[in-house]
């Protein structure tokens, strides 16, 4: 492969995690029986007007303020002209020159850098309906089923600037986008429901050309990994083109997942006039100063600012307050468990081990954890006061992840109190030694590892209760006294 | 005298002094359909039991003793383009036959509280899109003072019904005159508001930034009356003003003394009939008799009106009936084997020749590469020709024009010739385009044919317009003169 720059851009969809729809009082829940959350306004029904959620622009403002944007203090709803079954007035109000937010930015940490995305900017729109095809697909499908569910259901297209140069990049981007929009709690950003959607605008041009290289635009990704294979699909596509002296085609693809590559959905020359006009059923918005900061109050601290916090003030390593902060839900559980329990990398350790492994196994998100912050640090209290040892404190977690039960109930109920007192594990030691005369001439002869052995055989009479440093000291001691 | 020949507000005293009850009246007015319905074909849609169940239940209510309100139990109807929960809706086209909303209009939800007697739908221009309700793609709706000539339109039903005596009033629509060329077409007084005063929700959109629902009554008090029915701020309709609404009534004064009245020459231009002129010359003459102080003015912008609506009603109007596509309800090609085609045989034959050229039109418009030379140069009109009037406005109290050039045309006189037919709204589009309110009152004859006399405010200036119209109205008796319903 040739050495070719790459510039990505991402147009990113975010479904607004309002009650009700855009221009009407329908919900907007997901996974209602089909055309249930409809109503005549929605439904695009002659005669009905739009009346616009002044919750959806509240949401557009913290998106547009959490990523740096500029707020326009007049902006305007537009309509896109399109014919589409899913489109019932086949118009979409959304907004064109009068976005409600431009010219923001977030940043991402690629290779130990920093890097700043430009956002172009955020507008709002109305999402469209969804089509099911019976058949195998669309081409074979002999007829298709309109659900109107999502009709009106709120969207902010949040447009970057082409800054990004790499799949890593993409992710990275994606992530933090992700990360500030859940924080900001007006998304739950998830790509498989279809509340984060992604276009992906991408050219290739040789080192240090001047002109940006004709790109193209893939659609119809469904998750993070589907839009990384689709643009290393993608640059492969088009540097072998570029490679065999061809020229790359302005066009729309569209990304078979199952096929691993995208495919020609629409030329240039067959791309839609959408015909925008402002919406006359609409008045303009004016956004006053005052109501901007008054939406700025509300916004909570942000991954970056959080991240640097935990670093500064409570010494986690940076990795460690990385991860945390990655999720608003993650990084709120860390600090309530601090509240109780002051030991911020003992904290950062179980919630990255222990917890998040057995979330993942358990394909949960941390919202649905059964284990209470405070009940965490209720363990972590118990394992630094020496109650429980650090294996038995794992066995108790999961009990707790399973059940929601405390960590002091289930120590006192299966009798898991470590058992310090050197008197009772001296004598345990003694009968450990002189059952395993072997290991023990072992250790005299050098083999230090024989040591490890009979602190295990201490462990497994006293079912891992015995505190390890205790069971150490005393085995030391006694073959020690031995040699 | 006959029930049916009254005003609104004289079956409501009737009413209220028991002499009639709602469903005297309301029989008198379905039987005055009967008679004389297959001349005017005004109606598309008859609420006949409706009429009487809603009737009845007036009649109780004054039974009981209790009051009614000014508009209770009179019989109206509605033109077919505002949504009737349960009753069929059409706008005249062969694109909506079945269409039967699940919910009322504000403006039809209004009445119903006030217990207005609904005796159903009328002809119109498919979609609002005309002047003369030629463009029905049901009937052909007949002027009542010469059955051989057109009701004017787009409103032609709600007017040709009040003027035959079948309606006592009735709601019409007009994004570029359609309820005032009407009016004065067949002698009866007709109310663009200002844009805004009446909640849109439930009525089908032809321009958006245009249209508006007004009454069509016999009389000026009767007007006020209706508006005070409708006007008010609509939360469903974002575009609805969000301020009160004073008693319209109250400006049912004969007074004009004072009041400065500018007439702008340029309607005055080529192509006026001479008679209509004539009339003008008459009410000009009969205002200044009357104490009020009328001077000729010019609004030099006003040319360029006809062709910014031109492209701005059209462009707007080919997003708003991009809807109609075969697809959630109305008339469907069950033919076609793929979407498109599907999309294209539906609307090739659902809608008629006039909507399908103001849809390419307004397509054009705003296309990508035109929409700067076309659409938004006629937005920088629309603005210039509000700005001027305006200015206008801020010296005088009114303007008075001609409402249209000419009395009613012969049927299928301009059918052949669009810009001709465009002609007609001349001196109406200006004032869509400025959003402001005016009126057609009844002025004079032409051909023994009725003249309209049209008077402009303010924004929210109605009350200025109906104490001018209802004074004028008070010393004339063009309004009592009543059609003949015959040929020639």
């Amino acid at each position: 492969m040739r050495d070719y720059q790459i510039t990505i851009g991402l147009e990113v969809h975010v479904e607004l995690k309002t009650n009700s729809k855009i221009f009407c009082g329908c919900s907007t829940a997901f996974g209602s029986r089909q055309n249930t959350n409809v109503c005549p306004v929605c439904l695009g029904m002659p005669g009905v007007l739009p009346v616009l959620n002044k919750k959806v622009v509240e949401y557009a403002l913290k998106a547009g303020l959490a990523l740096n944007c500029e707020i326009a203090a007049f902006s305007k709803f537009d309509r896109k002209n399109y014919y589409y079954p899913d489109l019932p007035k086949n118009f979409q109000t959304s907004q064109y020159d009068l976005p409600i937010a431009k010219d923001g930015f977030l940043e991402i940490l690629v290779d130990g850098q920093v890097k700043r995305i430009g956002i172009t900017r955020i507008h709002m729109e109305e999402d469209a309906g969804k089509l099911v095809h019976q058949g195998d697909d669309i081409a074979a499908s002999y007829s298709s089923y309109v659900d109107l569910n999502r009709t009106g259901v709120p969207l902010i297209e949040i447009v970057s600037e082409p800054d990004l140069s790499s799949g890593e990049d993409v992710k990275a981007y994606l992530e933090k986008l992700k990360a500030i929009l859940q924080y900001t709690e007006i998304s739950d950003c998830k790509m498989e429901e279809g509340s984060l959607r992604c276009d992906v605008n991408l050219s290739l041009k040789e080192k240090g050309a001047a002109q940006l290289g004709t790109r193209a635009e893939i659609k119809n990704m469904n998750s993070f990994k589907a839009v990384q294979r689709a643009i290393e699909h993608e640059i492969e596509r088009q540097s072998d083109i570029l490679a065999g002296g061809g020229q790359v085609i302005q066009e729309t693809r569209s990304w078979d997942e199952n096929r691993g590559i995208t495919v020609s959905m629409r030329s240039k020359e067959e791309a839609h006039d959408y015909r925008y006009f402002p919406e006359p059923d609409l008045a303009p918005m004016v956004i006053d100063n005052e109501w901007v900061e008054r939406v700025r109050k509300t916004l909570p601290e942000m991954p970056d600012a959080r991240k640097k916090r935990l670093v500064e003030e409570h010494g986690l390593p940076a990795y460690d307050a990385g991860v945390i902060t990655s999720s608003k839900a993650l990084s709120d559980y860390f600090d309530a468990v601090l509240v109780k329990y002051q030991d911020a990398k003992t904290t950062s350790n179980w919630v990255m081990g222990e917890l998040l492994r057995l979330l993942n196994a358990n394909a949960m998100e941390v919202e649905e954890v059964k284990v209470k912050p405070e009940q965490l640090a209720g363990l972590l209290i118990l394992l630094e006061k020496g109650t429980v040892s650090g294996k038995i404190a794992k066995t108790v977690f999961e009990e707790m992840f399973a059940t929601g039960a405390g960590a002091d109930q289930i120590v006192k109920e299966k009798g898991l109190v470590q058992i310090s007192d050197e008197g009772a594990i001296a004598a345990i030691v003694q009968q450990v030694i002189d059952a395993n005369p072997q290991s023990v001439a072992d250790f005299i002869s050098g083999k230090e590892q024989a040591v490890g052995f009979l602190v295990g055989q201490v462990m497994k009479e006293t079912k891992g209760k015995a505190n390890p440093g205790v069971v150490n000291k005393l085995l030391k001691e006694k073959l020690d006294s031995i040699d | 005298m006959e029930l049916y020949r009254l005003t609104a507000h004289q079956i409501h005293q009737l009413l209220t002094e028991k002499q009639v009850s709602s469903v005297e009246v309301t029989e008198a007015a379905l039987n005055r359909i009967e008679q004389v319905e297959d001349r005017v074909q005004a109606f598309l849609t008859l609420t006949k039991e409706q009429a009487l169940a809603q009737a009845k239940a007036v009649d109780e209510k004054i039974a009981r003793g209790e009051q009614i309100a000014p508009l209770e139990g009179v019989p109206a109807a509605i033109k077919d383009n505002m949504c009737t929960k349960g009753v069929l809706t059409t706008c005249a086209s062969k694109i909506l036959p079945n269409f039967v909303p699940p919910y009322d209009a504000t403006v039809v939800s209004k009445l119903n509280r006030q217990g207005v007697v609904m005796l159903g739908k009328l002809n119109m221009d498919e979609f609002a899109m005309g002047s003369s309700t030629e463009n029905s793609s049901v009937q052909l709706t007949r002027n009542p003072w010469n059955l051989d000539t057109v009701p004017g339109g787009s409103s032609g039903g709600s007017v040709a019904s009040v003027a035959a005596d079948e309606a006592f009033f009735t709601l019409g629509s007009d994004t570029g005159g359609s309820i005032r060329q009407p009016a004065a077409f067949c002698g009866v007084v007709g109310l663009k508001p200002t844009y805004g005063l009446i909640s849109r929700y439930g009525l089908i959109a032809y321009a958006s930034s245009l249209d508006q629902i007004g009454p069509v009554t016999k009389d000026v008090a009767d007007c006020a009356l209706v508006l005070n029915a409708i006007a008010g701020h609509d939360p469903l309709d974002s575009t609805s003003a969000n301020q009160g609404v004073p008693d319209y009534t109250s400006s049912l004064v004969n007074h004009v003394k004072g009041l400065k009245i500018g007439v702008p020459k340029e309607y005055f231009g080529e192509g006026l009939d001479s008679e209509v002129a004539e009339a003008m010359k008459a009410a000009i003459a009969k205002y200044e008799e009357l104490g009020a102080i009328v001077e000729e003015i010019s609004l030099p912008s006003t040319e360029y009106a006809l062709p910014a609506y031109y492209i701005i009603a059209p462009a707007e109007a080919s997003s708003n009936l991009a809807r109609f596509d075969g697809v959630g309800y109305g008339y469907r090609n069950t033919e076609a084997e793929d979407i498109v085609s599907m999309y294209s045989k539906t609307r090739s034959e659902g809608f008629g020749p006039e909507v399908k050229r103001r849809i390419m039109l307004g397509t054009y418009a705003l296309s990508s590469g035109y929409y700067d030379a076309y659409y938004l140069k006629a937005l920088k009109v629309r603005t210039l020709i509000k700005q001027e009037i305006e200015q206008a406005l801020a010296t005088y109290d009114l303007l008075l024009t001609p409402t249209a050039p000419t009395p009613a045309f012969e049927i299928g006189a301009k059918t052949d010739d669009p810009l001709t037919m465009y002609l007609s709204d001349i001196c109406t589009i200006p004032v869509n385009l400025a959003g402001l309110p005016a009126i057609s009152i009844p002025c004079g004859f032409s051909k023994g044919l009725p003249v309209g006399l049209q008077l402009i405010g303010k924004a929210f200036g109605e009350n200025t317009i109906l104490r001018a119209a209802y004074t004028f109205e008070q010393n004339t008796d063009f309004h009592l003169q009543k059609a003949a319903l015959t040929r020639g």
